[in-house]
């Protein structure tokens, strides 16, 4: 499996975009501690950067290279190589190749400008939701079977979880405020990564303006402490089930 | 060597094999003939483990082929259309599957330097013309001297040249404890190759028996007009 990752790493590379990826979150990283004195105010820039631009950057290139790899795979397949193996491989080394360049390209800078806690949960978050969204893309890649459907289904998840969810909840919140609905918020911010991650930085940066209602609730009821470990856990779910579902339904489809 | 056991394939509501059951072994050369659409290819991508049937079992040496990835270590594959990735070169390709795959006794690069494929291992592989891309499946299948050979119409874009080294390359391999099973149209190329025949047709074997059987039943002499003869047979039975 090594030399599968290591051969996806190099052709990964010599394609460029990850490159142009790095030094694209290099210069607004690094621009956006430029822009403001105060290192804090620039974090929370980065924030909306990792919320909004990071999924939709980490699914749509998963997804294509996915695609675009399918020969390697066709290749591989016909060779005694476990299926379960190639397609871990090609996982591990998409996610490997966008998580190195988010700690490059955001890393370095904030770990400059910031080097507290609040700059680390912010590349912990951001280096989470990074893959959540690779293995969320290589959910949608192995269900379908056409090029074009596939980035579509992707660009439809990330839209979903980060637009079309707040937007929901805010409908639920609505329509049941007369009742405690609290509890019933927590369990649904459970739901959307891209939710779990902002609350995961917001508790610690403490901005309560920009938690929004999921992140409001969340606090109120988990603490500080717990709230981070209980949503930095869930997204590890995010990230286990897709691909765990990815590898079976892989394992078991016609090539 | 390879037991096949009433394997069905259903692509949606299309079926295309139909309770295929056969039971090759070694020392034999099979041509695996049908019409266009018969599911030559599928029965093929099957026993290599790239499609899944809907029912039935492989067994390749004794392993459950459908189960255990290990079983293509016995196996050659030269599929019908050539699909490696654009931006690798020949080389890359050829180094990759070495560096995958523990050949049974030593490389067989014979192929490699009839074709002269070393000369292009700088070449990438989306550079290359359907023939060529066709003389690197061959020199693939035929490099880890594997057990089993699979051909899936490997004279299809080849020149006569080329198609004649690939054909003497079959007859020199075939032997005593190896499998080898070619699919063609090019009727009279397989016949000084192979000894036995399976014929399908909508997914159910029709026959499966040596050539000199087949000959005698049908009275004819070459491959060409035995199978000729034989779907006459079918569409006016």
């Amino acid at each position: 499996m090594l030399k599968i990752i290591r051969y996806i790493l190099l052709d990964i590379l010599r394609s460029k975009v990850i490159v142009a990826y790095t030094l694209f979150l290099f210069i607004i990283t690094f621009s956006l501690y430029m822009l403001d004195e105060n290192p804090a105010k620039s974090t929370l820039s980065i924030v909306n950067i990792n919320l909004i631009i990071i999924p939709l950057v980490s699914i749509i290139f998963t997804t294509i290279h996915y695609y675009n790899s399918y020969e390697f795979m066709e290749l591989l397949v016909a060779q005694p190589i476990s299926r379960k193996l190639i397609i871990l491989g090609e996982f591990l080394g998409v996610t490997l190749s966008l998580a190195i360049s988010f700690l490059i390209g955001v890393g370095v800078p904030v770990s400059i400008f910031n080097p507290t806690q609040s700059g680390l949960s912010v590349l912990i978050s951001g280096f989470m939701i990074t893959i959540v969204f690779a293995s969320l893309a290589f959910l949608c890649s192995v269900m379908t079977k056409d090029k074009s459907r596939g980035i579509g289904a992707s660009i439809l998840v990330w839209l979903f979880f980060t637009i079309m969810y707040d937007g929901m909840i805010m409908f639920v919140l609505f329509a049941f405020s007369d009742y405690p609905i609290e509890p019933v918020i927590v369990i649904l911010s459970h739901f959307n990564p891209v939710d779990l991650a902002r609350i995961f930085m917001l508790i610690r940066l403490d901005v309560s303006a920009m938690m929004g209602y999921t992140g409001a609730v969340y606090l109120d009821y988990f603490g500080h402490f717990k709230g981070m470990l209980f949503s930095f856990l869930v997204m590890n779910v995010w990230i286990a089930l897709p691909v765990f579902l990815s590898i079976r339904i892989f394992d078991r489809k016609d090539l | 060597m390879i037991e096949i056991n009433d394997l069905h394939k259903q692509f949606g509501k299309l079926k295309v094999l139909n309770g295929v059951n056969l039971n090759l072994e070694k020392g034999s050369c099979v041509s695996l003939l049908g019409p266009n659409a018969s599911g030559k290819t599928t029965l093929l991508k099957i026993i290599l483990g790239i499609v899944r049937p809907s029912q039935g079992t492989v067994t390749l040496n004794g392993i459950n082929a459908l189960k255990d990835f290990r079983c293509r270590d016995f196996i050659g594959y030269m599929p019908q259309i050539g699909r490696y990735p654009d931006t690798m070169r020949v080389g890359q390709v050829v180094d990759l599957l070495k560096s995958l795959r523990k050949p049974m006794d030593g490389y067989d690069d014979e192929l490699i330097e009839a074709y002269g494929l070393n000369q292009i291992y700088h070449k990438s592989i989306g550079s290359l013309s359907g023939g060529t891309r066709q003389k690197v499946s061959a020199c693939l299948a035929f490099l880890f001297r594997s057990q089993i050979l699979i051909l899936d119409e490997p004279t299809a874009g080849l020149d006569p040249l080329s198609s004649e080294i690939l054909k003497e390359k079959i007859q020199k391999e075939a032997g005593e404890d190896r499998l080898i099973i070619v699919t063609s149209h090019i009727l009279s190329d397989l016949q000084d190759v192979s000894s036995h025949v399976v014929y399908l047709n909508e997914g159910e074997v029709v026959l499966f028996e040596t050539l000199q059987q087949l000959l005698e039943r049908t009275n004819e002499r070459t491959l060409p007009k035995a199978v000729a003869a034989i779907m006459k047979n079918l569409i006016y039975a």
